[in-house]
């Protein structure tokens, strides 16, 4: 079992989740964070004050899936998340020693 | 003529149409009768008490609403209970210090000290009842005092309210609650008694009336009962400066004190340094949109009456706020690069302040251009000299109110001229009981304004000074770093604005 970790623009979200749920996953987990990489921040300016804020609004989804499905899933958020702009964001792959489903005391593979 | 030079003087808050009275005493009889304490009779206009009602509940929405939320999406989220409980507890608090005493200092006689002053014969409203009368601009026109003086009381609670954004974030409840308190009392009572406090249309044609009978100025007696009756009214009145809603009383007044404040209590803690981004500009621009609602009770309301210069007091709020909201987009598009809603926002707020005393005086012409220059002038402020000169007047009060409240206020001086399209000037006495337009001069009047703006400015400012400095001493300004840190907020008031 394998988590991947997406960082994506906010509002390539819904793109994302549906293009996971068309191959099949079932469920993911969603934050709202902030964060910069080479896009560095942007400029404010209020009333003539300019601040530069580096930390931007960012999604971050979670989502853990069986080894044999992370390369379809990874393409699957490439594709849905990326514009060509800066600032598309990041995806990590890590492995998962153990699942476990509450409800059903079921495990691994079978608890995704 | 010595009678032509004090009638020049003779300036007034607000045109009414007189046009329905008669010259003498006899004037078109109203549908209400109000009845003074001699049991004299005065006819008024249901009409009139209506609009003056109305007007006063929009005053009360540009305070607790509009500046509330104005100024509370500009602070950061840890100070957004301490701004809006400052504006909203210190209007609570002036409301009850205006039916006490307030009323009485700023709209009766104070005798030997009556061009500073009011004195204390109104004292919690001592004599005032339903059918008290009091003057309009119009000849045989009135109100019942009550309804006068909620509507001013409203004028008295919102004006130390703008103070607070001057030093937002960094004062302490207890210190601004003192100082508002200490500055209602010393400043804006005498300030608006010295600009709006005289005896009404009425007393001013009986006077004239009288002098003419006994044979005109030579009549040494005679002349000395009209020139009493000339100075039962403020110093400022008796100077001949126009402020038709409260360009001096109010925005100068509260402008300069807001910049004082913030000169005195410092700069935030990481001012400079740190991000201080507003929290909310959705709040901003719901409570300017408030704002611009409420401020035509301020405006038109100061007509008095609901008559025709009333309608113009309204276009002019309507087109002054929408150019120099405007104004301040473009500017700002062109010189930082892109038209923000703050300054949209701020550019509508700059334009209400400038259009405040002229709104009854200007023709709507003169009102879009007053709005242009207060657009541009109280944006170079806000974003330039503000920025250069490194005072941290947190929410744009001084750049906003009393620069945008001065250009108004010269402003006036020069649109009421009716060669350029302006209302002109009242004159209360040549012809008495009959209301017509005096001679415009341009120097007169400009320098009656100018007189106007530097008296308020020294007034507020010296007397700001000296309130902050006791207030200091007594309770102490402002909170140690550690709770200016954590926010006002919790350190203050033990809530925070958001929970989730």
């Amino acid at each position: 079992m394998k988590l991947i970790t997406a960082i994506i623009k906010p509002f390539k979200l819904e793109e994302v989740r549906q293009a996971l749920t068309d191959i099949g996953l079932q469920g993911m987990t969603v934050t709202e964070v902030k964060g910069y990489g080479r896009q560095k921040g942007h400029t404010e300016i209020y009333r003539g004050a300019e601040y530069a804020v580096s930390f931007l609004p960012k999604i971050k989804i979670e989502v853990v899936v069986a080894s044999t499905q992370t390369d379809k899933a990874v393409e699957a958020i490439v594709k849905a998340a990326k514009t060509g702009q800066i600032g598309d964001g990041k995806i990590f792959v890590s492995p998962v020693d153990h699942t476990l489903r509450i409800r059903t005391g079921e495990s691994d593979d079978a608890a995704l | 003529m010595k009678l032509s030079s004090t009638m020049r003087s003779a300036g007034v808050l607000g045109i009414a149409a007189a046009l329905a009275c008669l010259a003498g005493t006899a004037y078109a009889a109203g549908d209400l009768t109000l009845v003074d304490a001699a049991g004299n009779q005065y006819s008024g206009f249901k009409g009139d008490v209506t609009w003056m009602m109305t007007a006063t509940v929009l005053v009360l929405l540009m305070t607790a609403p509009g500046l509330a939320l104005f100024y509370g999406g500009l602070v950061r989220t840890k100070n957004m209970l301490s701004i809006m409980m400052q504006v909203y507890a210190s209007m609570c608090m002036v409301m009850i210090l205006w039916v006490l005493y307030g009323y009485s200092m700023t709209f009766t006689n104070g005798g030997a000290l009556n061009d500073y002053i009011g004195g204390f014969s109104k004292v919690l409203l001592a004599g005032v009842t339903p059918s008290s009368p009091v003057a309009t601009f119009s000849n045989g026109v009135y109100l019942p005092e009550m309804v006068y003086i909620v509507f001013q009381m409203t004028f008295a609670a919102i004006t130390p309210a703008l103070i607070v954004g001057g030093f937002a974030e960094r004062a302490k409840f207890s210190a601004v609650m003192l100082f508002i308190a200490l500055w209602v009392t010393c400043i804006y009572f005498p300030i608006a008694h010295m600009v709006w406090y005289w005896g009404g249309p009425d007393a001013w044609a009986a006077a004239a009336k009288a002098l003419a009978e006994a044979g005109g100025p030579d009549n040494a007696e005679a002349k000395a009962a009209f020139d009493l009756a000339m100075l039962d009214s403020g110093k400022v009145f008796q100077w001949g400066a126009l402020d038709f809603a409260g360009g001096t009383v109010v925005h100068i007044n509260a402008g300069i004190a807001g910049l004082v404040g913030a000169l005195l209590i410092g700069k935030r803690v990481g001012f400079g340094r740190e991000q201080m981004p507003p929290h909310s500009l959705t709040m901003t621009m719901i409570g300017a949109a408030l704002l611009w609602v409420g401020w035509f009770g301020f405006n038109v309301g100061s007509n008095l009456e609901a008559n025709g210069t009333a309608v113009l007091a309204m276009v002019n709020t309507f087109v002054a706020t929408a150019a120099a909201g405007l104004a301040w987009m473009l500017i700002e598009w062109v010189v930082k690069g892109k038209p923000s809603a703050l300054g949209l926002a701020s550019g509508v707020v700059a334009g209400l302040v400038a259009v405040t005393p002229a709104c009854g005086f200007s023709g709507p012409m003169g009102a879009v251009i007053l709005g242009i220059v207060a657009g541009i002038v109280c944006f170079v402020f806000a974003t330039g000299v503000k920025n250069a000169l490194g005072f941290d007047d947190s929410l744009d009060v001084f750049s906003v109110h009393c620069i945008g409240g001065i250009i108004g206020a010269l402003g006036t001086g020069l649109l009421v001229n009716p060669d350029w399209g302006g209302a002109g000037i009242p004159d209360y006495v040549s012809k008495p009981g009959e209301l017509i337009v005096a001679p415009y001069d341009m120097m007169f009047q400009l320098t009656a304004q100018g007189k106007a703006v530097l008296m308020t400015l020294l007034w507020s400012g010296i007397g700001s000074a000296i309130l902050f400095k006791l207030v200091d001493i007594i309770v102490g300004l402002r909170p140690v770093t550690d709770k200016e840190r954590e926010g006002l907020d919790i350190t203050d008031h033990g809530e925070r604005a958001y929970n989730y």
